[in-house]
């Protein structure tokens, strides 16, 4: 024991690192900063993990498009310990885009961006886009069939920037089009660019943390006025202020060691997802789909008016983010409050209801032709007509089951037809199905008139209830 | 020494040679880092004729997956450098091939032979055998592969499909219509 304390003492002698570091670990932070303030040190927690599980990964994955995805496999199926490394790697991003969302949703009720915390909050903003950044970039590394049809989709988008549009594109995929440097140039945005970035900035917001302090729980009628904040802040402290270490940063280190741990259970009993087919864009029996963090995006360009959805990709980034940054200097005194801003609760649940929302359309997808659905078992009854039972099989062979949903088969984009028979006329029928709609191709060009006949033939059979039979009215 | 009335103290000059220094041994670098980081955007490949198929592969009135390379790949590419596109014969000369890519934001459309359909996968999009929208969000028809016919093999010109700029529209067309339903 005495020749440890000698060695650190020897240590200490020529560093002084704990002389400097000493200080700020035992900061004085606000008593009442308890277990609302532990989703910023998770984010931490998980951004650490995913450098360090992204450095061992980067040991044996080949940044290639020739071998991108055979690398990946390789780590996942014959590596020792491969599929745990990946699934860490997954569940690590997951509890960031988790942890960095609630984080900023508790700062934002406890309005802890007001003065003098205007820059703290900026940080935080910039952190949010580069962990998105992160996202996007991190699922094009498995370089699957997801991941390139993915960077069709981004370099589309960006092609709808009004006069940089063209040049932006350019920028997604390296040249003009997809190539081996797409890939290359990605691997470099994630594993060097953006963690460089990241660590910069991770580096300003603990500081800024350090000299404005952690903000206090809000009180009621307590109001930030800038003349006075740093003054009562200063009075606080002195009066009930608690060392952050040990005395706050355990409930930091706890949380953070169980998100750790929990990450660990997941990537070692769930596992990262499976690899789908490797990219290729020749293969175009794709269904690409972005990771769930970004599932609710992927509603927002499906669901998006026709007429808008330019404006949309180009605009609500730009007023999203950039509400975000404004927000402290539009509001930058007054109350904290949750109580005394109810603006600010609703906005919250707008958000979160929103983004849930979006997410939940993005999972189940009803505007995505369901390619795989069999064909309709025969539900005719027995003096249907063979016209009928032909109809039956057009409904499939024609595609109308990728969209139409019948008696639980079939797709979600267009009405479900399970009960059609009861709603509408065979004359509407055959108009609809001549002159398609702004989600339905228009058929008069594909069907002959006695497949017309048959199909409308077996959609009058479509009847779930007793009622009026309006395909009998001509 | 004074410049603008300023007093150029030796403190002064030796923070401007500096600054100067640095600014300029920064900049020596930094502008080669972004340019060859930049440098592949301004890249361009010139288009190729890529065989794919003989002539008496492809039916009449049919629509089929070809597959070609680009041009200009690198050594490391691999399978980034196919395309997958839709061929379809016309009559006996006349061939028409179309780009796999959705014009809405880029996904595989597949063809649905029995339905004679373009279908996309991601967001709905629907085009006829002609390339044309038929229905969902896609702003412009399919684009197309020029196509010729060489000493009896098919050859598409492969180029950079165009970086479509798609023109706003006003965001109220269409406002008030009653929505479509069966």
């Amino acid at each position: 024991m005495k020749a440890l304390l000698q060695l650190v003492g020897w240590f200490e002698d020529r560093t002084g690192l704990i002389a400097k570091i000493k200080p700020l670990m035992e900061h004085p932070v606000p008593k009442e900063s308890k277990w609302a303030y532990v989703f910023g040190s998770a984010t931490l927690f998980s951004f650490i993990l995913q450098i360090a599980t992204g450095v061992i990964l980067a040991t044996m994955y080949v940044p290639s498009t020739d071998s991108a995805f055979q690398s990946l496999s390789h780590i996942q199926n014959a590596a020792f310990l491969g599929r745990l490394i990946r699934g860490l790697h997954y569940f690590g991003a997951s509890a960031m885009f988790l942890f960095i969302g609630i984080h900023m949703l508790r700062v934002f009720l406890y309005a802890a961006y007001k003065y003098p915390r205007e820059v703290n909050w900026l940080s935080g903003v910039a952190l949010l886009i580069l962990t998105l950044a992160m996202g996007f970039t991190g699922q094009l590394m498995r370089w699957d069939q997801d991941a390139v049809w993915s960077v069709n989709i981004a370099a589309k988008q960006a092609a709808r920037l009004p006069l940089l549009g063209h040049w932006m594109s350019r920028f997604v995929y390296g040249g003009d089009h997809l190539s081996g440097i797409t890939l290359t140039r990605f691997f470099d945005l994630h594993v060097f660019l953006i963690p460089g970035a990241m660590m910069a900035l991770i580096g300003l917001h603990l500081y800024l943390v350090l000299y404005n302090g952690i903000s206090e729980p809000p009180k009621a009628g307590a109001p930030v006025n800038p003349k006075t904040y740093k003054r009562q802040y200063k009075e606080l402290l002195d009066k009930e202020g608690v060392p952050f270490w040990p005395d706050a940063a355990w409930r930091d280190a706890l949380f953070g060691s169980l998100v750790i741990a929990a990450c660990v259970a997941l990537a070692a009993t769930v596992g990262a997802p499976k690899l789908v087919p490797p990219a290729d864009p020749s293969v175009l029996q794709a269904n690409p789909r972005p990771d769930w963090y970004l599932m609710w995006y992927f509603a927002v360009l499906a669901l998006s008016p026709h007429q808008l959805e330019s404006y949309i990709m180009f605009l609500a980034p730009l007023v999203i983010f950039g509400s975000m940054l404004a927000l402290p200097f539009l509001f930058n005194q007054g109350e904290r409050s949750p109580k005394r801003r109810p603006w600010a609760i609703a906005w919250v649940v707008i958000v979160a209801l929103g983004v849930l929302g979006l997410w939940r359309e993005g999972v189940k997808a009803p505007w995505s032709p369901r390619f795989q659905s069999p064909p309709l078992p025969n539900s005719l009854p027995a003096s249907a007509s063979s016209g009928a039972m032909h109809g039956q099989v057009l409904f499939h062979d024609k595609g109308c089951e990728y969209c139409h949903m019948v008696n639980g088969l079939g797709g979600l984009r267009g009405p479900d037809l399970s009960n059609v028979g009861n709603r509408i006329t065979k004359q509407d029928m055959v108009i609809r199905i001549l002159n398609g709609g702004r989600n339905m191709p228009a058929f008069g060009g594909i069907l002959q008139p006695d497949e017309v006949t048959d199909l409308v033939d077996y959609l009058t059979t479509r009847r779930l209830r007793p009622g009026p039979n309006l395909s009998q009215i001509r | 020494m004074e410049i603008a009335g300023v007093k150029i103290t030796r403190r002064l000059l030796l923070m401007g040679v500096s600054i100067g220094a640095g600014s300029l041994a920064g900049a020596a670098v930094a502008l080669p880092l972004v340019g060859f980081f930049l440098g592949p955007i301004y890249r361009k490949f010139p288009p190729v004729w890529r065989t794919v198929g003989p002539l008496d592969k492809f039916k009449i009135g049919a629509t089929v997956q070809v597959d070609f390379l680009t041009s200009g790949g690198l050594p490391w590419d691999g399978p980034a450098q196919r395309v997958g596109a839709w061929l379809r014969r016309n009559n006996q000369d006349n061939f028409t091939v179309y780009s796999s890519k959705c014009t809405h934001l880029g996904c595989p459309v597949r063809w649905i032979p029995s339905a004679e359909l373009f279908m996309c996968p991601c967001h709905g999009g629907v085009y006829f055998k002609d390339g044309d929208v038929a229905a969902g969000p896609p702003p412009q028809p399919l684009q197309q592969f020029p196509v010729r016919v060489e000493n009896g093999q098919v050859e598409v010109q492969w180029r950079p499909e165009q970086v479509q700029y798609v023109e706003l529209r006003s965001p109220c067309n269409g406002c008030g219509k009653a929505r479509e339903e069966v």
